[in-house]
């Protein structure tokens, strides 16, 4: 299996190489698709005069603010919503009806709310995550087993320690998977609305290379994409194994099984 | 000329980390047209391997087998395999009718062409009225019909089953037993038969090679000789049937025994 | 019900204060813009456009994944290839690709229609991919042991065997798909709804821009539905066993 992951870097290498070799001889029109080395260089210079870090902190902070609210409002929502029949029928239609509505189509109705302030980007990313979150917390917490449930009862516990200590973590799986599933969706939408109304952070700054014809820098901007998805990626699967071990474990033995 | 010959086959596979477990020691035997040759021996000694290897899926380490005079170096056109795991080897968006006309279609027949033969052959396994169905539907034993049918429909000179009846409870097995005897003496298919069960060995076949240990040699060759056709009651209450299965079971014994 | 209140609430509040009335007209009027915008033809030229490349992007998209996918799942040589390749360019949000492909392609259709197709291979490729690797072993030895070539086990054995998966990916591709080519339309088009409802946003045309957001939704809607009906109509030998599992 190594050897086969060795094979992918040296293909993957050898590409760039190529691109290296392809654009440095002028046979791409260099103004469309520089050297690699310059688009290093850029991005290198970018990094070190923190404009690129100044930008992703502009994008990062709004990404956050969304992605907390988010987090914060809809899975006691959806908790609440797979516990009782009656908040779940309250809730439904709305949700059915804004489900559907694609999310950067909500950019403009933010800006007439916001202009082109951070509560509209804010309020985006909200409106994004609000769907996976909300129904993966719902589908966790109506698929919380039955007999766990009797058994917390039968002990007495009150109705907030039910929640806080059996459905919570019980439910926590599903729970992750929309937190999961929404780390992507908000940086998407981060750039695309920073794309669309915005005067500073990555994506406007890549947007605002390419208007400028600076396309090396606007490369650049990409690989800060790039690396950022991953980075946020990585991030969160180092806090989930933090802070729920006892599931990482689980999940071990459900695979295995 | 027999019509298969497993000359000096012999299989080693190489684990993660440098360890070798030689599966097959070296085996050779022949086939004659028409015969039901099953393989027994204890488990873990390389039955599927061996089977594997003469449907060309597997690569010996060494040796070869030769099918009408050729050397087999991948699946040959006049055989097929039916596998034990029969849930994983049907085709789930194909209905019965749809996975028998498979064989069919493997064997060259245009699509519409042929209906008749597979739902003829459908009605030989005693599925008839389960053509439209879908394999989920079926119980255990029916799919293996559906399996068999499909192999069949391919029109092999050799059929090789690997445990085939492994997975299904007693009294399907016998039936199943029965189905394939019935196929058998209609088609007059070479088969090639492994199982772990020794009377169902011996209830079927014209010979038993039995299995050693691993690595797998043959260490003895039985004719079978009772009267066809056989039946379920008289062929098992012989004596002889008893005394058969008894020197198998000894034989088995003490190469495990060795082990 | 509560959506009921909310929207009595919506109108009534709307219509009460004048102040409202340019972020949040009343309910009542954002329909009869839809209506008006509708019958002028104006909203459904925009709607075509958008549904056209939608359906050029995403159709195109579909078609090259799927084969890239199986070709990808099936050949461990290929897959070991470009495994890095697609590790590396998988995290990077599709939507970067715009201001590329504005810089390639210019604004218009061609452009629109390539990046709503990058966006939309991704999860179909991924799928099909994983579908692919994931076959039962059994199942390719079975087409093998009826000594099919190669290029009928893939067309008769794996195929069919991915379908799920391949289903899975086309059903998220769809939403990506029109987000995207929304997206486009707003950040460098000149026609279509997205850039549409952008547009009337900044001439302060609040009820013809919520319009154009119901209407896009509904399109959202529409096509889901759609997609769900073909989805059980091709995947029937699925729905049985489906619900059987669910027993």
């Amino acid at each position: 299996m190594r050897a086969s992951k060795l094979n992918g870097l040296l293909f993957f290498l050898g590409l760039l190489i190529v691109w290296e070799l392809v654009a440095q001889a002028r046979l791409i029109n260099p103004l469309v698709v520089p050297p690699l080395s310059r688009i290093l260089g850029v991005f290198s210079d970018l990094v070190w005069s923190g404009q690129i870090p100044l930008q992703v902190a502009s994008s990062m902070k709004r990404a956050a603010a969304g992605y907390i609210m988010a987090a914060v409002v809809f899975i006691p929502l959806g908790i609440l919503m797979g516990l009782s029949q009656s908040v779940y029928r309250l809730f439904e239609v709305i949700v059915e009806m804004l489900r559907p509505v694609p999310p950067p189509v909500m950019i403009p109705v933010a800006m007439l709310f916001f202009g082109l302030e951070d509560e509209m980007k804010i309020f985006v990313i909200f409106f994004s995550c609000a769907w996976p979150i909300l129904l993966n917390t719902l589908d966790g917490t109506r698929n919380v087993d039955r007999v766990l449930l009797n058994t917390a009862r039968t002990f007495g516990l009150s109705r907030w320690k039910i929640i806080w200590n059996i459905i919570l973590p019980a439910a926590s799986p599903q729970i992750v998977t929309g937190l999961k599933v929404s780390l992507p969706i908000t940086l998407i939408l981060v750039v695309i609305s920073e794309m669309v109304g915005s005067t500073d952070g990555i994506g406007y700054f890549i947007l605002d290379s390419q208007r400028r014809f600076r396309v090396a820098q606007m490369y650049a901007g990409m690989l800060t994409l790039a690396i950022l998805g991953y980075a946020l990626n990585q991030f969160f699967n180092v806090l989930y194994r933090l802070l729920m071990p006892w599931h990482v474990g689980l999940m071990r033995m459900k695979d295995a099984a | 000329m027999p019509l298969l010959e497993v000359q000096n086959l012999s299989k080693t596979y190489r684990q993660m980390g440098g360890d070798t477990t030689v599966a097959i020691g070296e085996i050779s035997c022949k086939i004659e047209p028409g015969e039901f040759v099953s393989f027994v021996g204890p488990s873990g000694c390389g039955k599927t391997t061996l089977l594997m290897s003469i449907a060309g899926l597997i690569a010996p380490s060494a040796g070869q087998v030769i099918i009408h005079g050729k050397e087999v170096s991948g699946p040959p056109p006049n055989l097929v395999l039916v596998f034990q795991d029969f849930n994983k080897s049907l085709f789930a968006w194909r209905s019965v009718l749809g996975n028998v006309r498979f064989g069919l279609e493997a064997r060259g027949h245009r699509w519409r062409q042929g209906e008749d033969k597979a739902r003829s052959l459908i009605d030989l396994v005693g599925l008839k009225g389960f053509e439209d169905h879908y394999p989920w539907e079926l119980s255990g034993g029916m799919q293996q019909r559906v399996a068999i049918a499909r192999a069949l429909a391919y029109e092999p000179e050799v059929l090789l089953m690997d445990e085939p009846f492994g997975s299904l409870d007693a009294l399907t097995r016998l039936e199943l037993e029965d189905t394939v005897l019935q196929l058998w003496e209609e088609l007059r298919t070479t088969i090639l038969f492994i199982t772990h069960d020794i009377e169902e060995a011996v209830y079927l076949s014209d010979r038993i090679l039995l299995l050693s240990q691993r690595p797998s040699r043959i260490i003895e060759e039985l004719p079978i000789d009772f009267a066809r056709p056989r039946n379920q009651v008289i062929t098992r209450s012989q004596p002889r049937f008893m005394e058969i299965r008894n020197c198998i079971y000894q034989r088995i014994r003490n190469e495990s025994a060795l082990s | 019900m509560l959506f009921a209140l909310l929207l009595l609430m919506w109108e009534f509040g709307s219509r009460l204060s004048p102040a409202l009335q340019s972020y949040l007209p009343p309910v009542s009027r954002i329909f009869r813009s839809l209506a008006e915008l509708v019958i002028s033809g104006q909203l459904v030229s925009h709607l075509m456009i958008t549904l056209s490349r939608f359906l050029q992007g995403y159709l195109l998209a579909a078609s090259i994944a799927v084969i890239l996918g199986i070709v990808l799942g099936y050949f461990r040589l290929a897959h070991s290839l470009f495994e890095a390749v697609i590790e590396f360019l998988r995290p990077m949000p599709s939507v970067a690709i715009i201001p590329v492909a504005v810089l390639l392609l210019g604004i218009g259709d061609a452009m629109i229609v390539a990046v709503t197709v990058y966006a939309s291979v991704w999860p179909v490729l991924i799928n099909t991919m994983d579908g692919v690797r994931h076959l039962e072993r059994t199942l390719i030895d079975t087409g093998r042991t009826f000594a099919l070539n190669r290029r009928k086990i893939l067309w008769l054995v794996v195929l069919p065997a991915a379908a799920p998966y391949i289903v899975t990916g086309l059903r998220i591709s769809l939403s990506i798909a029109l987000i995207l080519v929304t997206t486009a339309e707003m950040i460098a088009g000149s026609r279509g709804l997205g850039f549409f409802i952008l547009d009337q946003e900044r001439s302060m045309n609040s009820s013809n821009m919520y319009a154009g957001v119901i209407l896009v939704s509904a399109l959202g809607y529409v096509l889901n539905r759609l997609f769900v009906l073909g989805e059980g109509w091709a995947m029937q030998w699925r729905r049985g066993m489906l619900a059987q599992e669910s027993v």
